[in-house]
């Protein structure tokens, strides 16, 4: 897992509550079995007309934000199914941070697991960043997970709250499966204890 | 904090049964008894297996099927799709490779995951079960801890049995009363999802308790739990009752000492006196047949209503969307529900796509016959459903009404097989999405119950089917 320390990029402003993970990654591409190869297909509903061009309406689809690699909306980002396509799509497409007021549970554990950081901020914060989004064009934010800091060119300064574990995680960059085989002896010993084996 | 005093939840008790290692602050190692595969979110993970040089650890605890891409008309012919193929081959193959039990398209056991793993008896009272898919809840239904995982943990629980996690809060959901006659499971929990909206839950374990859901058969019960993620809940269960028990004697992966698993489950459900992070309480009696009209779950109203019109939201996010939706879905605020046509019928999906759904269905349907205009499809949701459904001969009165009679998988409940809606197309359908594209790009749906959805495919639209002339 590429680990994140800190990371400045461009934010894409998504105004819309509970974007589902079927906005993020429609099925037709859950199909593959690879784990690469999904950031062409990104919010591809909105982001393609149905004859497969460019839908000149979608944001994302504009200059500032094709390098964008921080994303902006509103509550619940990611519900709906457990994919973890939607998160392989939005990172591979170039996003390393999200910011919402909150996040579908499932889909907020997936984007540790991919690199990302999911940082929830309260609607008021997120409305004032909404609005420096409006007001400045390519407006970029500086995010610092050591400090658990964001700031901009024009001032602002907030920290946000992560769990610490996550945060480890993401810091170093450490395989989930890799942590827990440390405990193999514990597994076996319930395992015993359970008449598991 | 409620599990620091004696009295205990049935998530505290699951959860405490089945901690490996627990350190303050820290995610716990949680030990899974039983984790579900499918052939869409398991391809990467074992991959990622077999790139580590790592094992299936319990292979007799993991079970496979093929549900989502299958395709549901004649199963003698060759799967023209080749990325779906190559998936559902890619599963048998590593089934095969990792020692994994696979119920293939040919296997009298097949069908999908959610409705499998209690018809066989894998689903159990006291368990915590996995799967990579958000409607593993359903399983919560037998009395069990049972969530939706991604495909990162999905490759951890194949390689230790096991998943770190940080233990959900508690919100029950109690419910009075009683449902009235032509009022079903569905009814209720979209009900009680449009109160509770899509986000209420997250964070929480939902647990069902009151009268009202006492009274429920078991599969209405998978109904319930089958949807506790569409209001946010990665789990939603019931406590393990008498009905719980008669239900799973007998099933083919039931214990041998029965007796002896039912003493055991005896103990799980939630001491009298255990606390809740959070009590929401609703009364059955209010609840009549339910019609989505939006997006997402929480755009619901009863078939006695109307379309809202977006200007009267206070919330300006919910106003937003209802705006967004009402575009999407071609509705006009005001219409009412009753009014409002449609083109397509599904009756299927890990919601309600068992025998009881497919009864209450053909009842409806019996000597009447789908409304000009309208294709109507039911696909069981196993094979064992569908083999039951058609000793019962309603597969006859499906078919003699003009529905076309399907072989069991998701089908066109996300459209991932040929099994779909064209741009446009107005859909009544059995699912738990309603979201824009679920069914297709550009179909419209609207979520109702097997008996709505029945009642709409005779009459060419919503109608309250607690009206209905059985024949
Ligand atoms: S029936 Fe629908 S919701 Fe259920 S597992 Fe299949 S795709 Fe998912």
């Amino acid at each position: 897992m590429r680990p994140l320390v800190t990371h400045t990029g461009v934010v894409f402003p998504l105004d819309r509550a509970n974007v589902d993970t079927d906005q993020i990654i429609p099925k037709q591409f859950l199909k593959r079995i690879e784990r690469t190869g999904f950031g062409q297909f990104l919010f591809y509903d909105w982001r393609y007309l149905p004859d497969g061009s460019e839908n000149p309406d979608f944001e994302l689809n504009h200059r500032p934000y094709r390098g964008a690699s921080i994303l902006l909306a509103r509550r619940n980002f990611g519900c709906g199914s457990s994919r973890e396509h939607a998160p392989w799509a939005l990172e591979q497409f170039g996003f390393r941070v999200l910011i919402a007021p909150s996040f579908a549970d499932i889909f907020y554990n997936n984007c540790f697991k991919n690199g990302m950081l999911p940082i929830r901020l309260d609607e008021a914060t997120v409305e004032e960043l909404f609005r420096r989004c409006r007001a400045h064009i390519g407006y970029q934010l500086m995010v610092d997970l050591q400090q658990c800091s964001i700031s901009d060119d024009y001032g602002l300064r907030l920290t946000f709250e992560v769990d610490q574990f996550r945060r480890h995680c993401l810091l170093s960059g450490l395989d989930d499966v890799a942590l827990t085989l440390q405990h193999e002896q514990l597994i076996e010993a319930y395992e015993r204890q359970h008449g598991i084996i | 904090m409620p599990s620091g005093t004696s009295a205990k939840t049935m998530l505290d008790k699951i959860w405490d049964d089945h901690v490996v290692h627990a350190e303050p602050g820290k995610q716990t190692l949680l030990y899974i008894d039983l984790h579900l595969v499918h052939e869409v979110t398991s391809p990467q993970a074992f991959e990622g297996l077999r790139l580590s040089g790592r094992k299936v650890r319990r292979p007799e605890r993991t079970v496979a099927t093929v549900d989502h891409n299958v395709p549901t008309t004649d199963r003698g012919l060759p799967i023209v799709d080749d990325i779906a193929r190559r998936q559902i081959e890619t599963l048998e193959r590593n089934c095969r490779e990792f020692g994994i039990r696979f119920f293939g398209l040919d296997d009298p056991n097949q069908g999908i995951v959610h409705v499998i793993g209690p018809e066989l008896g894998l689903t159990q009272p006291g368990m915590t079960i996995v799967c990579g898919d958000s409607h593993t809840a359903t399983h919560g239904a037998l009395g069990a801890l049972a969530f939706g995982i991604g495909t990162s943990e999905v490759e951890h629980v194949l390689a230790t049995q096991t998943l770190l996690q940080y233990k959900p809060r508690s919100l029950r959901i109690h419910v009075e009363g009683r449902l009235q006659p032509g009022v079903g499971a569905k009814d209720l929990i979209l009900y009680i999802i449009g109160q509770v909206t899509p986000s209420g839950g997250v964070g929480y374990c939902i647990e069902y308790t009151g009268p009202a859901i006492r009274a429920l058969g078991m599969e209405e019960r998978m109904t319930v739990c089958n949807m506790s993620i569409e209001a946010g809940a990665r789990a939603g269960m019931i406590a393990p009752d008498q009905k719980t028990f008669d239900y799973l004697r007998g099933r083919p992966f039931a214990p041998k000492d029965f007796d002896a698993a039912v003493a055991r489950w005896e103990k799980f459900p939630s001491d009298p006196d255990a606390q809740f992070d959070r009590t929401l309480e609703f009364s059955a009696d209010d609840v009549e047949p339910q019609v989505t009209w939006g997006t997402n779950l929480g755009q619901v109203v009863s078939v006695t209503g109307r379309v809202p019109d977006p200007a009267e939201l206070s919330d300006p996010d919910d106003r937003q969307a209802a705006v967004r939706a009402l575009d999407y879905m071609g509705l006009q605020p005001g219409t009412a529900i009753t009014d409002i046509r449609i083109d397509r019928v599904f009756i299927g999906s890990c919601t309600n796509g068992r025998i009881e759904d497919l009864r209450r269905a053909a009842e409806v349907v019996r000597g009447y016959r789908v409304a000009k205009g309208v294709a109507a499809m039911v696909v069981p949701g196993s094979v064992a459903v569908k083999r039951q459904a058609e000793a019962e001969g309603l597969d006859k009165v499906f078919l003699q009404a003009g529905f076309e009679w399907r072989h069991p998988g998701c089908s066109m409940c996300l459209a991932m097989n040929p099994d779909r809606l064209e741009p446009g197309q107005r859909c009544a359908a059995t699912t738990n999405r309603n979201f824009e594209g679920r069914q297709g790009r550009g179909g419209r749906t609207h979520l109702v119950s097997p008996a709505m959805a029945a009642a709409a495919a005779v009459a060419g639209h919503f109608v309250d089917v607690r009206q209905w002339k059985y024949k």
